[in-house]
């Protein structure tokens, strides 16, 4: 059914046609970024792979469990073989010999499917030995997660699928130089690597002439939260966020207004109604002050207790620290102590301050950017939400403090 | 901060790996693989930091060490960044303080009380946040751990747990335990043993890394004793084995509080159990602190002395009473009949300040040779071959190579539980690259790490290795230059392995062929193979032919003489490595000086100014022998317990029952001085300085650090006041003047100083002139031999003395285990050690337990031709079948007992490792004596 439609038809052309230079010549002209979270170039990424003659490996990440996300969910369940052809092309363009997917623990129908694409796709000779006859080999391994979203972060993920406890590792060296059992590597994300097979049919300049030039391309969003229909919408970056709330999602329940918009998953700042005519894509939103991220939206509408959607987010950064650093272990679970007193009518007026000087200063310390995760969105809330915060203060009188 | 100036540079150091950049203004400069916290350091710059620890790799997770780098955008790590050049780094901006300060508030919310830490004094943490003016912190704390005191040795509370790892890196890294683990996330984030079980149920062998690794006192030695205040810190060694930790004391009122590691070029601040948790011995209540004389007319019988009755067969004595009685009667043995009628016993314990007056007593007191020590029973047959073959009984390199190796040979080593912490550095090379190929009869930890594992059937080492060599010389991977420049008697090697083909052998040792050959191939083909061997090889009545296919293979290979390389027979005792070197063995003088040569007698008369013996003298074995025959009536022991430690020990036990005369010098009432005529109370290890030489041929300085208890004395003035009494004119002024007679009587320690071992611990002879470095690697381009070759001594498999047959079908071998240091004198006294392992037990497949219907932890008997015991089955996979092991540490079921008297013709060593027992269930346990 895949290859009816032309599937793997790319693949074979990159092998019989094309040199891995030609492949990722092409990949570095369409200027695709991944789409994982940071938004880095996928072909520079490719390219600082070191010529040092060891085995060099590509990982699929697929452990998608960035609140809010779930497009690769969706392509996984929906369209493995465009993974499968994509994790393929990737890695004959960067010379890998043993490729490896990492799937989040809890998609299991998705991790059943896709192991029997993976099947399927080996006895069509797509994977394994002499691929093509070009005695280039390629073989695919499918891991499954254990359940912690640190496993996301590349060398949590590279940590986990060694077989040690995923913990992110020291930065130097990056994984293109020392990543999976110490040799280089690959990292790239589902939606990344299955954008490659229509990249190398329609051409780099196709994609690169899509939206904006420094982020080109297509991209699908997941638009969840108040609207009416919450899913996963492929659009031309650029397009803008009030086009992707009113014309992608239907637009807000009936009768009610927009508080805000978190743009790029549970890391990213919220953003506001001014905000609503910018348009979606990396620099655009960076430049507000937030961030593309995973390309995950959440719609708040005037129905929102911006106290509880910040506990709940919190809650999730605490229980998912890996426990390495101590800002990110100890602040990130202070702060959830703190929403907690909050909420339950114990907080201080100081308390409400301390939520962003505090998580303020918990940035930049951390290890892995999950310790950074905190600040953005709660920060953003409190600032812009303050009374809700105040609200739930029952101190006598507001003794503003200084931190 | 005051910015010191740049230090000099290193000689050797090439100019460009340094790295020129900024710290708080001023200029300084980076060494190669220097991190701003090291550079910070060496300049007197003050930066926080708690998961680092010097030496171990830093993980650069508490993030208390954060500076500001100009130009980047978030705050870096100081412990785990290497600076660039022109980097300008601070310390000090008001941005780096304040996340200095938002960590250590962060950890210090979480400590007990929200303050210092009740475990230790100077928590780590305390002092930073002290420094860095931290104090009441905003934060909640968060849910607190319960303690953990299951262990005898150890306290866990976690409440004080910073999560900074160092003890996961510790455990895992340093000592190659993986014991403790880092679980769960966020606020649930914690260390864990095992699958966070309580310390004592876990695999924690107690080396006490962790302890010592833990900047809080969350883990910490028991009792709290971290938190008293020591009056002073002595710098000593451990007493135990041969790999010669060096460590500190801390006292107070005469007691050791607590032991520390330090940093010796052997153990690298690491200790095992039984170094770090192992000295309350020293305080045990049962030490000898009186001179004790046996009543007249109480019979010597064999069994065993009750510790409780001694008053029934002892009088307390003055020293003066009972040094005149000692004397007396040794004198009178040797004046009627005759100086070879006589014979001492010295020990590895002593110091080689000891040893050596002890010999020269023997030597020039008695008028004997027969003076020896349980080197004997030990590795008596590994240094007759070393001598044999290529001229020296030392190793030829030292533990620390094995990083340096490629391949390293581990055989008849149980190193894990013998050489704990020498087994570090084997454990952290296997995790670098080593492969390790680890043989032995018996499974051990270090299987886990290695690259072959052969478990070959007990006693066919010399069939193994010989196949090994066939191997080498079949697919020419000998090292012909080696062998021609370098060896002599080649011919008759290659003949005699010609005939033990891989295939024909792997029936006799139950190892395929093809893995001999892939060993064969590996370790000869490396650039570098070392090999270590233990007393799996040495205790056997073929244990000198054992030894002799190891220096073979390493010749065959040339795999000797350089770095990474070479023969390394591990050292069982602290110093049996320095006793003989000063001469405490019947055949030779200090430096193995034989005694039959006319040259060196004359030499050593003109040295101690008397006539000497030329014949040498009897062995530890051969002195029993001569008691029961009537010949040798009278002994000194001195630190040692024959009575425990001699194979059939039953014989040993009705020789020294049959001499007329038996002094015995101890820090304890042992199963020997139960025959005692006169018994003299010694000193312990931290009683007394001296120096000891440990495996790797480096002499030692141990301090004293307490005083002896009660009317003990130190063994130097117990041996002198006999001498006295022997008709010696004797003055040593102490330990320092012994030394200095003993660098003239053995050219290779000539050039090392007291003074210098004063300020560096640890000397590594051959080190023949003062100002010498010492020679780590020796061989490099000859062998101290005729021609200076070395021999290849060829060996032809035979069988064990004593093989199992229908009426004994179980093959019985003996050995140590970690807690517990050989006859169990100074452990089984020990609190923490006797806590950890307090009965004997006999262990075994869990297979032949169930044949013969007995559950783990059930009573079996064992019996062999020469005695029996009782004791409690350990069921263990590492066991061949037919197989059975016991710990020769417990007198209540004595493992030498059962074993074989059979020796060793060249080493004279007694087969410890094989005996035949049969074996039932039941029967009636015994309780220790201690
Ligand atoms: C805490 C954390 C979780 C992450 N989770 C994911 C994830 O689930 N999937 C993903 O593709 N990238 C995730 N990332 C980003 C990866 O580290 C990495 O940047 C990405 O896989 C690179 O792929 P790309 O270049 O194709 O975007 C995560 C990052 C962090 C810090
Ligand atoms: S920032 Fe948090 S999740 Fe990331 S490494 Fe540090 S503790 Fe772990
Ligand atoms: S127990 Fe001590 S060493 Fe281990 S993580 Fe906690 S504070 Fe660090
Ligand atoms: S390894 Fe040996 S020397 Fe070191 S602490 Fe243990 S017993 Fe003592
Ligand atoms: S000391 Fe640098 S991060 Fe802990």
């Amino acid at each position: 059914m895949y290859r009816e439609q032309g599937g793997y038809a790319q693949l074979e052309r990159a092998f019989k046609e094309l040199t891995p230079k030609d492949v990722a010549d092409i990949c570095m002209g369409s200027n695709l970024r991944g789409r994982g979270g940071a938004g880095f170039p996928t072909g520079r990424k490719w390219s600082f792979l070191p010529n040092n003659g060891h085995p060099r490996y590509l990982v699929c990440n697929c452990d998608e469990a960035e609140p809010g996300t779930f497009k690769d969910h969706m392509l996984l369940e929906q369209t493995p073989h465009a993974i499968i052809e994509g994790i393929l092309i990737g890695a004959y363009a960067v010379g890998c010999h043993h490729a490896f997917i990492y799937i989040r623990g809890e998609f299991k129908a998705g991790f059943a499917i896709f192991r029997a694409a993976v099947e399927a796709a080996r006895a069509a000779g797509y994977v394994g030995k002499n691929l093509f006859g070009t005695g280039f080999d390629l073989e695919l391994t499918v891991h499954r997660g254990a359940g912690a979203y640190i496993c996301g972060e590349e060398t949590g993920l590279l940590n986990s699928l060694e077989g040690k406890r995923g913990e992110p590792r020291l930065k130097p060296p990056f994984p293109a130089v020392k990543g999976l059992y110490g040799e280089p590597t690959v990292v790239n994300n589902v939606e990344t690597l299955a954008y490659l097979p229509h990249i190398l049919r329609n051409g780099a300049e196709w994609f690169a002439k899509v939206g904006p030039e420094r982020s080109p391309g297509y991209k699908v969003v997941s638009i969840s939260g108040h609207v009416k229909n919450p899913g996963n919408y492929e659009v031309p970056l650029g397009t803008t966020i009030r086009q992707l709330i009113w014309d992608c999602a239907g637009g807000l329940r009936d009768g009610r207004t927009l508080l805000g918009v978190q743009p790029g998953g549970g890391s990213s700042a919220c953003l506001f109604e001014e905000h609503l005519d910018l348009p979606y894509d990396f620099e655009s939103i960076s430049k507000a002050g937030s961030m593309l991220g995973s390309g995950a939206m959440v719609v708040f509408d005037d129905t929102t207790n911006f106290v509880k959607a910040a506990h709940a987010l919190i809650r999730f950064y605490a229980h998912e620290s890996c426990g390495q650093c101590t800002p990110c272990r100890e602040g990130g679970n202070w702060l959830e102590k703190t929403l907690v007193r909050i909420l339950e009518g114990r907080g201080l007026h100081s308390d409400v301050d301390m939520l962003v000087s505090a998580s303020h200063q918990l940035t930049g310390l951390n290890l892995c950017p999950l310790g950074d995760s905190i600040e953005p969105f709660l920060a953003s809330v409190v600032k812009r939400f303050e009374a809700q915060f105040r609200a739930y203060i029952r101190e006598p009188k507001a003794a503003p403090v200084a931190v | 901060m005051a910015i010191a100036p740049l230090p000099p540079r290193p000689a050797g150091e090439r100019p460009d790996t340094r790295t020129a950049f900024s710290l708080n203004g001023a200029d300084v400069a980076a060494r190669a693989d220097e991190t701003i916290l090291q550079v910070a350091d060496r300049y007197g710059v003050a930066i926080p930091r708690l998961c680092y620890k010097d030496g171990y790799r830093p993980d650069g997770n508490c993030r208390a060490c954060m500076v500001e780098i100009e130009g980047e955008r978030v705050l870096a790590p100081a412990c785990c960044r290497l600076p660039s050049a022109g980097m300008k780094v601070t310390s000090t901006s008001a941005r780096a303080v304040k996340a200095q300060q938002m960590v250590l508030e962060l950890l210090l919310s979480d400590m007990p009380e929200q303050s210092a830490s009740p475990y230790k004094r100077e928590s780590e943490l305390d002092r930073w946040a002290a420094a860095l003016d931290v104090r009441a912190p905003r934060f909640p704390q968060r849910h607190q751990p319960a303690p953990d005191l299951s262990h005898p040795a150890m306290s866990v509370n976690l409440d004080a747990c910073i999560q900074c790892g160092r003890c996961v890196r510790a455990c895992r890294e340093e000592q190659v335990n993986d014991v403790i683990g880092y679980a769960w996330r966020g606020e649930h984030a914690k260390i864990v043993f095992d699958l966070d079980d309580p310390m004592a149920a876990s695999t924690c062998v107690a080396c006490g890394e962790c302890v010592q690794a833990c900047p809080t006192g969350a883990l910490m030695p028991a009792n709290n004793v971290g938190l008293i205040v020591p009056e002073k810190s002595v710098d000593s060694a451990c007493p135990y084995c041969g790999v010669g930790c060096l460590l500190t004391y801390n006292v107070k009122d005469n007691q050791i509080l607590s032991v520390d590691g330090r940093d010796g070029p052997s153990n690298a601040s690491r200790l095992c159990v039984k170094g770090r948790f192992g000295f309350d011995y020293v305080h045990n209540p049962r030490r000898l602190t009186t001179p004790l004389i046996r009543r007249t007319g109480v019979a010597k019988t064999t069994g065993i002395l009750d510790p409780d009755d001694l008053a029934s067969a002892f009088r307390e004595a003055t020293w003066e009473e009972a040094l005149d009685a000692a004397a007396a009667g040794l004198r009178g043995i040797r004046d009627t009949r005759g100086p070879s009628a006589l014979a001492g016993f010295g020990s590895a314990k002593g110091s080689n300040e000891e040893a050596y007056l002890f010999q020269k007593l023997v030597r020039t007191g008695f008028g004997t040779n027969n003076v020896d020590h349980c080197t004997r029973l030990c590795h008596a047959s590994s240094v007759a071959a070393l001598l044999e073959d290529i001229g020296s009984g030392g190793v030829s390199n030292q533990v620390a190579d094995v990083a340096l190796a490629d391949v390293a040979i581990v055989i008849g080593s149980n190193p894990t539980v013998n050489h704990p912490v020498a087994a570090t550095f084997m454990k952290n090379a296997a995790k670098a690259g080593t492969k390790l190929i680890v043989m032995d009869p018996r499974r051990n930890e270090l299987a886990r790490h290695a690259a072959y594992f052969l478990q070959f059937r007990a006693d066919t080492d010399v069939a193994l290795l010989n196949a090994i060599m066939h191997t080498i010389v079949e697919e020419g991977l000998a090292d012909e230059a080696f062998i021609r420049e370098r060896t002599e008697n080649y011919a008759a090697l290659k003949m005699l392995v010609a005939e033990y083909s891989p295939e024909k052998i792997a029936p006799v040792t139950g190892i395929a062929a093809h893995t001999i050959r892939e060993v064969a191939r590996l370790y000869a083909t490396s650039e570098r193979s070392m090999i270590f061997w233990g007393m799996g090889v040495s205790q056997h009545v073929h244990g000198t032919d054992n030894a002799r296919c190891l220096i073979s293979l390493a010749l065959l290979t040339g795999q000797i003489g350089r770095p990474g390389t070479g023969l390394h027979p591990l050292r069982g005792q602290n110093n049996v490595q320095g006793a003989s070197d000063v001469g405490l063995i019947p055949m030779s003088f200090p430096d193995y000086a034989r005694v039959d040569d006319p040259d060196v007698n004359q030499r050593f008369e003109a040295l101690w100014e008397t006539k000497l013996d030329s014949k040498p003298g009897l062995t530890v074995t051969e002195v029993m022998d001569a008691a029961h025959a009537g010949t040798l009536r009278g002994m000194y022991v001195m630190g040692e317990n024959p009575a425990m430690s001699d194979p059939n020990v039953g014989h040993a036990r009705e020789a020294l029952a049959l001499l007329d005369h038996l002094v015995v010098q101890d820090i304890f009432f042992t199963e020997t001085a139960g025959y005692a005529d006169v018994i003299l109370p010694a000193s312990a290890f931290p009683e007394k300085t001296g120096t000891f030489t440990n495996t790797d041929r480096r002499v030692q300085l141990g301090r004293q650090a307490i005083d002896p208890p009660g009317q003990a004395r130190q063994d130097l003035w117990i041996i002198m006041e006999l001498a006295r009494r022997m008709g010696l004119d004797w003055n040593y002024a102490g330990p320092r003047e012994v030394f200095a007679e003993i660098r003239r009587a053995a050219p290779s320690m000539a050039g090392i100083t007291w003074e210098r071992l004063e300020a560096e611990g640890s000397c590594t002879y051959p080190l023949e002139h003062e100002g010498d470095p010492g020679e780590p690697v020796i061989f490099v381009d000859s062998f101290p031999r005729p021609g200076g070759r070395a021999l290849f001594a060829p060996a032809a498999f035979s069988d064990a003395a004593e093989l199992p047959d229908e009426r004994y079908p179980f093959i019985f071998t003996t050995g140590r285990q970690l807690e517990h240091w050989h006859t169990g004198s100074m452990t089984r006294r020990a609190s923490v050690l006797d806590a950890l392992e307090p009965e004997p037990t006999i262990v075994i497949h869990p297979d032949d337990l169930a044949a013969i219907g007995v559950a783990p932890g059930g009573t079996l008997t064992l019996e062999s031709r020469r005695g029996t015991l009782t004791a409690s089955a350990r069921a263990d996979r590492g066991m061949q079948r037919g197989t059975l092991f016991m710990a020769f540490a417990y007198n209540e079921a004595a493992a030498n007992i059962l074993t074989n008297d059979a020796i060793d013709p060249f080493g004279k060593i007694p087969e410890f490792k094989f005996c035949a027992v049969r074996l039932r269930a039941g029967g009636e346990l015994v309780e220790s004596r201690l």
